[in-house]
């Protein structure tokens, strides 16, 4: 069997097999099992990845085919390239991670969880759209599910207008996919047939715009991103390290995987629209976190600005900004799947999130403050952390634009790393140093265990990126050459 | 001589009396004798139709034997109907049967 | 020479090591462990530049510049990659030998400064981590290696200025370091994005050759709201160094960066991080010399009013630890000063050797300064003059070695001081008179306050001390003597012969005029002080009075912060982040929010039509059926 299908099987697997367990502990096991698989399968993946591409130049690598639906030719296509591998192996870190933030939780929390991995994994190896489509759906059901019953505060309203806003997105996406399917002139939906036949110029420019709003609401852009704090702020731990560890990542990948890759002459005539909304969102998210109380909340915002630099650079087109769009959907997915992993830490204990109420926690909990000054230095971009590598790759290939617009946005863009630190040190600074500010809180005790598991397992990806990031920025770059080729034939 | 047109201006007036009868009326009694007219006059099409155009034919004429059949059945549900609402609200008025909304 | 690699990787290991370790070593191994891993750097970097200056370096009368190690570290795109690498030269083996040294001093400073103090071992740890990052950036091969490493230093100044993080005051003012610095990089960065755009190279090696040949035709023709490509990028970088050198108007982190413990500041904010935009002017000189020599005339008005500006505050300052501080901004300053002056090669670069000479001076004298400062703090347990006096009799070692150093930065001979101040005032005599004047003006005013703290240190009347002051321990005062000699020393060497501003040696002697006249004015300087404060009287305090206004504006630092503050918590959070804040909670949430209450609206308004009335229904349906039957009748 195809190595990239036993990605969607294994999860399928441990959620069938948590329906007939009982008990806390077994269901642990389960989930640990599985997901530990998955993370070993997701390596192994990639090392067969790289093998393959030693030998092999075709664009996508591990493919198998299956007739899905033979009447609309509907295929159960997959295939990786760098750019999935590298997702593939942060979904697979993410989960795996947010399995031991959710320890407590219960079984059917697990189930639902599982689920969402399914559409997770199915989407970054599927090359039909109807697969990716269908996919990306059910990544996003079950979230309605983990936010509304497993979350905190306002979880209703949250996990309504969370799915609603992605649903609006996927309508508009289905019409696009649609679109293309009906204007490509393939006679099937995928994708790399599509680029073959091409879409006709006219329409690309309807499609181009539904795709990347459809993807985009998933991915932040503003002014669509207002799922985000709500969202973040009601789901669990795990959940919120997942969706905006990963399934922010969805939207970004499709934005390039479909949007740009699929319509190319739209892509260079209309991005200087989507580029003022992303450079907007950079500054925006920044300024926006300074002010937030709630350290989700401010994380939400953070997450805004960060994943706008991920959409500001693809729609640079070129491949070094490109690659940094893909170095910074990794790059943040870890971190700030790292930030609310701590988050959920802290605010397991003090049962606050507001950074008025809480102060001098390096003293009570030196693990977790100590994990938070990390995960703010990656955040604000230090050098060492794989932050900084994404977003210098960003800025020297945005800049590398000849034309003034983009390179005046790419300055623009780069004043929000100062404020970034202006709001990472600010709440370390609140929270972490000083007095401290509730006597409750000097009987808390630190992270247990498999707290520390979760957080130390995301350190070391985040610095093993900064610390050597050819490695991985290498995969990337080859194998954007032939896509950006494609665009520049344009 | 009688034509074809004097039946059907006669079913017409019935069928048009029934509709106004159905939306004007408030008794639930009244309601069902306009349903019962417009019956009447569509059977009244069917026997004329049959009769004048296809004069070696008897299906309208079986129709509309089966359409009295059928209205009367439902006069008898309608009926059982009405005692129901009767024994609920102590009246037969058409505007205490809203329930159906939303 | 590839061992140089060494200077930098070990005191990283060291980092490692007591970092991950901190819970498990006892402080004292942690002590050791830093120590000896910096003395490990130190040996290496002796070592180097011992074969660096007398044996490799020396090619054919030049002193070459030798890549030592190097390695890809990130490839951007076909041209532009960044390597992290070990350059060395003239100026980086010197900065070598200048960051070890005085790291090992502090490191065995501080087993007596900080024993007992909680988180010890994080303070090596950090140590280590500055030592490295500040070592990395000065061996830095190319511009980006450089920016790298001058986040870090960054980020180790933070979490060594904030040590203390239960006091307020130095978390407000590790974390306004760290801005204010980070705003500064990030012109930093822009002028690297300029200047690599345009040049398609961050080395230095390539930016530097042939008189910056390359910056100067790639940046040519290109201009930005009537300025040229060259002079923005190197005014960008320019305001990247003065961030992190404390120029006007962005020197305000530095006096609060005194919160951190004193051996930390005798390190970071007086030797070696501060001085690293000097540095960094120093490495690009030849592009701000070819390509942006407009570049060079601001960098010397910048430095010269910087100069005068903190020698004028820090007149007025009480806190012991912040007139060092303003003494440094003003000594950096004279460095920058001494860049802005100088041409290329020979005599016409007196001003390049002059500043890296000063640099090398003043890292030993003013860490020396700190420590002194910081044995004196140790003693009577505040960092006011208030709570200072007659201590002489008390602390003899400090005393000498602090009147020493006092010597030295006032610019006595034969103190190190001196020779380097001379070489500047001559730079800038020869370059421009006002300049030269400020300076001369700056020197004499050094020597007033330099003296008006030693006075209200160690002289004066005693005061009430809780506890009895008492000499330093011998692991602080060692330190002290070291540095003392070598503030003696330091300023025989015939620094022409190492850096010149071509790599080509030459011979500079004493221009006896200009160093008559620096005497002179430091010695007026010192009287005065003498007149004043040797003995208390209430003489400052009627002189004073007499321009009240200014002086309180120089003891508030000249509302500078005040401006600052203003700009930050005024503008920023109230005009830029509260309004967006309420815009993304009220407008683009509440257009999301309204489009749900807005279908929900619609949908209860339109309910309405499904009555439940069957005669409703039947009549919309006979009018929808006549309705239909007329069109089709019609049309």
């Amino acid at each position: 069997m195809n190595i990239l299908s036993v990605l969607v099987i294994i999860p399928l697997l441990t959620m069938l097999a948590l329906f007939v367990s009982k008990g806390q502990k077994f269901v642990r096991t389960v989930v640990t099992a599985g997901f530990g698989l998955q993370l070993l399968c997701a390596v192994a993946m990639a090392v067969m990845f790289l093998q393959e591409r030693a030998v092999s130049d075709a664009p996508m690598l591990l493919c198998s085919d299956t007739v899905w639906y033979a009447p609309f030719n509907i295929h159960y296509t997959v295939g990786v390239d760098g750019i999935s591998v590298v997702m593939i192996l942060l979904s697979a870190v993410v989960a795996f991670a947010g399995v031991f933030s959710a320890w407590n939780m219960e079984r059917d929390f697990f189930a639902w969880y599982s689920l969402l991995s399914i559409g997770v994994f199915g989407y970054f190896i599927s090359l039909d759209l109807f697969a990716m489509f269908m996919f990306y759906e059910i990544a996003l059901i079950p979230m309605f599910l983990l936010i509304g019953v497993w979350g905190t505060g306002k979880k209703i309203y949250a996990a309504t207008k969370l799915t609603l806003m992605l649903m609006g997105g996927s309508a508009f996406l289905l019409t696009g996919i649609l679109g293309i399917y009906f204007t490509s002139g393939a006679s099937s939906m995928n994708i790399m047939e599509i680029v073959q036949t091409g879409i006709p110029v006219n329409h690309q420019y309807w499609i181009f715009c539904l795709t990347f709003i459809g993807f985009g609401v998933l991915g932040a852009l503003f002014p669509f991103h207002t799922w985000s704090p709500d969202g973040h702020a009601a789901a669990p731990t795990s959940v919120s390290m997942l969706h905006a560890g990963v399934l922010m990542k969805l939207g970004g990948y499709g934005c390039f995987r479909v949007a740009i890759f699929l319509m190319p002459q739209a892509a260079q005539e209309l991005s200087w629209i989507f580029l003022i909304l992303t450079g907007i969102g950079v500054v925006y998210g920044a300024y926006g976190a300074v002010v937030q109380t709630d350290l989700k909340y401010m994380n939400a915002y953070s997450s805004v600005s960060h994943c706008g630099m991920v959409l500001f650079a693809i729609l640079m087109l070129n491949q070094t900004a490109m690659t940094g769009a893909v170095l910074q959907m990794l790059s943040h997915g870890l971190m700030t799947a790292l930030f609310f992993s701590l988050i959920g830490m802290i605010y397991g204990r003090t049962h606050t999130r507001d950074i008025r109420e809480m102060g001098g926690l390096m003293r009570i909990m030196p693990f977790a403050s100590v994990g938070y000054v990390i995960a703010g230095f990656a955040s604000l971009g230090l050098p060492g952390f794989s932050g900084f590598v994404a977003e210098m790759t960003i800025f020297i290939g945005s800049f590398e634009h000849a034309d003034m617009f983009r390179r005046v946005l790419t300055i623009l863009a780069t004043t929000s790393i100062v404020v970034t630190a202006v709001y990472i040190l600010r709440t370390v600074g609140k929270v972490l140093y000083g007095p401290v500010q509730n006597p409750e809180h000097l009987k808390l005790d630190d992270a247990h265990w498999y707290e520390r598991f979760s957080a130390v397992a995301l350190i070391v990806c985040i610095v093993a990126i900064g610390v050597w990031p050819s490695g991985v920025q290498g995969i990337i770059y080859d194998s954007l050459a032939p896509i950006v080729e494609h665009l520049n034939l344009f | 001589m009688i034509s074809m047109e004097h039946y059907l201006v006669v079913s017409s007036i019935m069928f048009f009396v029934g509709i106004y009868g159905f939306i004007a009326r408030k008794n639930l009694l009244a309601v069902l004798i306009s349903i019962e007219l417009i019956l009447n006059s569509v059977e009244i099409n069917f026997s004329v139709f049959n009769r004048y155009l296809y004069p070696e034919h008897m299906e309208g004429v079986f129709f509309s034997l089966f359409g009295i059949a059928i209205s009367a059945a439902e006069t008898a549900v309608a009926i059982a109907i009405m005692i129901n609402v009767y024994r609920l609200a102590s009246n037969i008025d058409i505007r205490h049967i809203d329930k159906l909304k939303y | 020479m590839g061992f140089s690699v060494y200077i930098i990787l070990v005191p990283m290991l060291m980092f490692l090591v007591i970092g991950l370790g901190s819970t498990k070593l006892s402080p004292r191994a942690a002590g050791i462990f830093g120590t000896l891993g910096l003395s490990v750097s130190a040996v290496l970097s002796y070592i180097t530049a011992f074969r660096y200056f007398f044996a490799e370096g020396l090619q054919e009368g030049i002193y070459s510049s030798i890549t030592a190690w190097s390695v890809e570290w990130l490839r951007f795109s076909d041209k532009l990659h960044i390597d992290m690498g070990v350059l060395l030269d003239p100026i980086s083996v010197m900065m070598l030998v200048v960051i070890t040294t005085v790291s090992l001093m502090v490191h065995i400073y501080s087993f007596g400064y900080m024993k007992g103090e909680r988180g010890f071992q994080r303070y090596y740890a950090f140590l280590s981590l500055f030592s490295f990052s500040m070592l990395g950036l000065v061996v830095a091969t190319n511009i980006f290696q450089m920016y790298i490493f001058w986040e870090l230093v960054g980020a180790s100044s933070y979490l060594l200025i904030g040590f203390y993080y239960t006091k307020p005051a130095a978390i407000a003012a590790s974390k306004k370091a760290f801005i204010v610095t980070r705003f500064a990089d990030l012109g930093f960065l822009i002028g690297i994005l300029i200047i690599s755009f345009c040049t398609g190279t961050f080395d230095f090696g390539l930016l530097t050759a042939d008189n910056a040949s390359l910056a100067v035709t790639s940046m040519a023709g290109g201009s930005f709201l009537g300025l040229s490509t060259a002079t923005w990028a190197m005014t960008l970088l320019f305001m990247g160094a003065a961030g992190k050198s404390a120029m006007f108007p962005l020197h305000i982190w530095l006096p609060d960066a005194m919160e951190g413990p004193t051996p930390v500041s005798a390190l970071i904010h007086a030797a070696t991080m501060v001085v690293a935009g000097v540095y960094l002017v120093a490495r690009m000189f030849p592009l701000y010399l070819f390509a942006a020599p407009d570049v060079l005339t601001l960098i010397t008005y910048v430095g010269a009013f910087t100069a005068l500006f903190a020698a004028i505050i820090a007149i007025r300052q009480t806190d012991i630890k912040r007139v060092l501080a303003f003494s440094t901004i003003s000594q950096i300053a004279y460095m920058m000063v001494a860049l802005g002056v100088s041409g290329m090669g020979g005599h016409a670069g007196e001003g390049y050797t002059a500043s890296m000479f000063h640099l090398f001076t003043h890292a030993f004298f003013k860490a020396l300064l700190f420590l002194g400062a910081g044995s004196v703090i140790h003693a009577v347990h505040s960092n006011e003059m208030e709570a200072m006096g007659g201590l002489r009799k008390y602390m003899p070692v400090t005393h000498w070695t602090f009147l020493i150093a006092c010597l030295s930065i006032a610019g006595i001979p034969p103190f190190s001081g001196f020779f380097s101040k001379d070489e500047i005032l001559s730079a800038a005599f020869s370059h421009d008179k006002v300049v030269f004047v400020v300076l001369l003006l700056v020197a004499g005013i050094t020597a007033f306050y330099m003296f008006r703290l030693y006075y209200r240190i160690f002289w004066g009347a005693e005061r009430q001390y809780e506890k009895h002051p008492h000499e330093a321990p011998s692991v602080m005062f060692i330190p002290l003597v070291f540095l003392a000699l070598l503030s003696c020393l330091t300023g025989w060497i015939p620094f022409s012969h190492f850096i010149s501003s071509d790599s080509v040696p030459y011979d500079l002697g004493i221009n006896w005029w200009i160093a008559a006249g620096g005497i002179l004015v430091s010695l007026i300087g010192i009287i005065m002080a003498t007149r004043l404060y040797r003995r208390e009287s209430d003489l400052p305090e009627r002189i004073a009075s007499r321009w009240a206004g200014f002086w309180n504006a120089a003891a508030h630092r000249f509302y500078i912060d005040q401006a600052w503050l203003f700009v930050t918590k005024k503008i920023i959070f109230r005009c830029i982040s509260t309004p967006i804040a309420w815009f993304d909670r009220h407008v683009i949430d509440g257009a999301i929010s309204g489009l749900g209450t807005g279908t929900e609206k619609l949908s209860g308004a339109i309910k309405g039509i499904q009555s439940g009335r069957i005669q409703t229904y039947a009549a919309v349906f006979v009018w929808g059926v006549i309705i239909i039957a007329v069109c089709v009748f019609i049309f």
